[in-house]
């Protein structure tokens, strides 16, 4: 009686297994953004996109770090198709023009109208998406109706239109505004279903029940935790608009003929394609690995973002 | 089963009843940007070259210039719908050339879809199978790559080493629209696009193989020859049918790169001659065309998801 047994095995409290809670708490620091970029630096495929992305960048804002020899002037038509040459490593076009010069700084047409694009289906889709979303009823009706004719317009065909209409206009903002200006409807169609999800969660809730007004609260809590689509789908349209200012170079729509543009170079290159392909290949590989960069960019990034992906792995 | 027909008929006349404003937006857009240009739309449409009067009064009544811009755009409308299409730069009805090749661009259309659809499911197939083996990985970074050729970079390469260098293919197709002809065209469309359903088919086939009733059959002792095309690759299909679907509508759409480079008689070579020659009036018609096409297969493509896929809420 007097030496009573405890009803449960206690353990001592040596073997008690206290560390699991010290290791919770040394676990590392962890947020989206922060698991994204340790997921995105283990990546070769994603240091081999950002090089092209930087390679081409370069281009784009100094071509004469790359060649000395001009693109336009100094053409001689006895070059014409030539073959490569020292100094001249691509050949030459068939008027003669220095192939590898012409790729160099067919870059800054395709950045830049790629650049702009960007921004201004931002500019429209982001407030059209996260108005829409965010504050429902009529006014969401009303923006999902006008986005979903601007959707409905093939938007390369919307910019065939806007190209030929406006054929004494040609600059870079008339194109990228041509592109820009229906590419737009797909991005506030993503963020918009973000947006829906996002606004049911606590902290929006909390954020309200405080007393913050509802555009504040769409700016500075809502908003920031929809970007993840948004980013993604930036990305890959910045490739998707260098494919169409191509096509449109390539049909005869894009900029004036005295600037540079890799479209432009592959459809006059295309007469000569059984004579003298390389100055249809060498623009043609640019684009694509241009593209295909960024295209590979928003991939890498949407995975990184995605925890369920990252769980899946 | 009643309770789902009448859903699923409340659903389809409210689709419908949807794309009426999305119609007229689409082709009042088109309309405006065309014609609510400042200055005389018609001059302009003509650019730098300078057009026969005669074409020029036409084409004012064609667009019933002297009316104000709202009634200039709902006669255009009744025009559209009552068949008068007007006529193309070269004299031709527009009427007459769609029928001439509409069928062109419909059957190179088809061929592309069901080669996209055969490689979505065959490759997606096998790499959801051997997820993370070589095959996938392989798989999935051609497919990527091969996304990202642009239209017209995708034609040249299969034109210049299928074409000229093998001698496998016709390098441009002509007159001669058989089926054989147009495979090469309709291949490199199907390649640069089964990206998008391939992924799918993928998804739901690693999802499906850890599923409760794979597991099942393979506990009641079916063997992996019948389980895989039964229990896997016929639940994995819907959202590989209706992106099908998807791309049919798009590419009716955006076959002119092709066309052109091809010199295959369809609508989209159509517009390809219309652009390169700068034949405005011509180009506009058709892009309307292509649009309101485009609209439509998409309500038809709606319309299939809701009939295939019975777990789609009727909203």
């Amino acid at each position: 009686m007097s030496d009573r047994q405890p009803e449960h095995y206690v353990a001592p409290i040596e073997d008690a297994t206290v560390e699991v809670d010290a290791l919770k708490l040394k676990e590392r620091k962890s947020n989206l953004w922060l698991d994204a970029w340790r997921d995105l630096r283990r990546r070769v495929l994603f240091y081999a996109a950002l090089l092209v992305v930087l390679v081409v960048l370069t281009m784009a804002i100094a071509p004469t770090l790359f060649t000395d020899v001009s693109p336009t002037l100094g053409c001689q038509l006895t070059n014409s198709n030539g073959a490569s040459i020292a100094g001249h490593p691509m050949g030459f076009t068939r008027q003669g023009c220095d192939v590898f010069a012409r790729v160099v700084w067919g870059a800054r047409t395709s950045l830049s109208v790629g650049i702009l694009v960007v921004v201004i289906t931002a500019v429209i889709g982001i407030p059209m998406g996260a108005i829409a979303g965010f504050f429902g009823g009529k006014l969401d009706s009303l923006l999902s109706r006008i986005g979903d004719i601007f959707f409905s317009i093939p938007y390369f065909l919307a910019a065939v239109v806007v190209m030929s209409v406006l054929g004494q206009y040609r600059s870079v903002w008339v194109i990228a505004l041509a592109i820009g200006g229906f590419a737009w409807a797909s991005l506030a169609r993503i963020l918009r279903a973000e947006v829906l999800q996002v606004k049911n969660s606590d902290y929006v809730m909390a954020s309200e029940a405080v007393g913050r007004g509802r555009m504040a609260t769409l700016l500075s809590h809502v908003l920031p935790n929809s970007l993840t689509p948004v980013i993604v789908t930036l990305t890959i349209a910045l490739g998707a608009a260098i494919v169409a200012e191509a096509s449109l170079s390539f049909l005869g729509l894009g900029l004036n003929s005295n600037v540079m543009s890799w479209g432009q170079d592959i459809s006059q290159a295309q007469s000569s394609i059984r004579t003298a392909p390389m100055a249809l290949v060498w623009p043609s590989v640019m684009l694509t690995v241009t593209v295909l960069a960024f295209i590979v960019l928003g991939e890498l990034i949407r995975d990184a973002l995605d925890p369920k992906s990252r769980a899946r792995r | 089963m009643k309770k789902r027909g009448a859903h699923l008929l409340t659903y389809i006349l409210r689709r419908v009843l949807q794309a009426i404003p999305v119609f007229f937006g689409t082709t009042l857009l088109i309309y405006f940007m065309v014609f609510a240009m400042p200055g005389d739309p018609i001059t302009a449409l003509f650019g730098d070259k300078t057009p026969n009067p005669a074409v020029l009064e036409a084409l004012r009544a064609q667009y019933h210039l002297d009316q104000p811009f709202i009634v200039q755009y709902l006669l255009y409308m009744k025009d559209f719908f009552t068949g008068n299409l007007g006529e193309t730069f070269s004299g031709q009805a527009v009427g007459d050339v769609l029928a001439r090749s509409f069928p062109v661009t419909l059957k190179l259309v088809i061929m592309a879809v069901v080669l996209e659809f055969i490689l979505s499911v065959v490759l997606g197939l096998i790499s959801g199978l051997r997820k993370g083996k070589l095959f996938d990985n392989a798989n999935l970074v051609a497919a990527l790559v091969l996304s990202s050729l642009p239209v017209f970079v995708a034609m040249f390469l299969a034109q210049y080493f299928i074409g000229i260098k093998l001698g496998w293919a016709p390098v441009t197709v002509g007159q001669d629209t058989t089926w054989g002809a147009m495979f090469l065209p309709a291949l490199v469309i199907a390649l640069t696009i089964y990206v998008t359903g391939m992924r799918l088919m993928r998804g739901s086939v690693i999802e499906s193989r850890q599923a409760d009733y794979v597991r099942t059959a393979y506990a009641k002792g079916l063997t992996h020859r019948r389980i895989v095309p039964v229990h896997i690759a016929r639940n994995s299909l819907i959202p590989v049918i209706t992106n099908t679907a998807a791309s049919f509508g798009a590419l009716i759409a955006g076959t002119t790169i092709t066309e052109g480079i091809f010199n295959i008689p369809g609508v989209g070579n159509v517009l390809y001659q219309a652009i390169i020659r700068g034949e405005n009036p011509t180009v506009v018609t058709f892009v309307t065309i292509l649009t309101v096409v485009y609209v439509v297969v998409n309500i038809l493509v709606d319309l299939l998801y809701a009939v295939l896929d019975p777990r789609i809420r009727y909203v």
